[in-house]
């Protein structure tokens, strides 16, 4: 994927440390609509690894990962 | 979606280091849709205390430099305990067992844990409920 997906909800997870970005994550996502899309800005180098595989325990769908202005934006529509 | 994984953990230790560790998996158990139970015994159970998370300090030698610890923890974004167990709580998959027999043996009452907590209950009653669990941590 070389374009960006369009986002419904900006998280701005940056600064924090593990487990805090899927933390944040999960109760942002609760609170969304079936489809809507949720961009992740983490600067946790855990979360390279841990959002893929939140998503896929989740059943939630990761749309693609993008690397700006130093840190991940991780785009995850909400499936579940 | 993968099948509801369930974890049971057991918290013995009350000091900070130990502290940690189970409610940084508990909450990213909770938050990745799984059921997680926790027994804290023994020492681990002050941490169940009103403002216990608040108490505590690093082990043995290094209980001098707890406070340095603490500021460093904050400074790498890292969440205090007290938060930690606030977005735990907040995922609605977590639940905490305090052991019976510690309440006995260090004169703890309900009335001094945290009203959070599930419920009261011996070695035999925790691993009921860990036999049935996926993945079974001692922290």
């Amino acid at each position: 994927m070389t374009e960006k997906p369009k986002t419904d909800v900006t998280l701005d997870a940056r600064g924090l440390q593990c487990p805090l970005p899927i933390l944040k994550a999960k109760k942002q996502i609760k609170t969304m609509e079936m489809g809507q899309v949720l961009e992740v800005l983490s600067s946790d180098p855990g979360s390279k690894e841990d959002f893929p595989r939140w998503c896929n325990r989740t059943g939630n769908e990761l749309l693609g990962v993008f690397e700006e202005d130093g840190c991940n934006h991780y785009f995850i529509k909400k499936q579940a | 979606m993968a099948e509801t994984k369930k974890m049971a953990i057991v918290v013995h230790s009350g000091t900070l280091d130990k502290a940690y560790p189970p409610l940084m998996l508990a909450s990213a158990g909770g938050a990745s849709d799984m059921e997680v139970d926790i027994f804290f015994t023994f020492w681990g159970l002050n941490l169940l205390k009103k403002n216990g998370l608040k108490k505590t300090k690093l082990p043995g030698i290094m209980r001098p430099f707890t406070g340095m610890m603490k500021r460093k923890i904050k400074k790498v974004g890292i969440a205090s305990l007290p938060e930690l167990l606030k977005l735990t709580l907040e995922t609605e998959n977590v639940r905490f067992y305090a052991c019976t027999a510690t309440m006995d043996l260090m004169n703890i009452k309900k009335e001094d844990l945290i009203p959070e907590v599930t419920g009261y209950m011996g070695a035999a009653g925790f691993l009921d409920i860990a036999a049935d669990c996926d993945i079974q941590l001692f922290i």
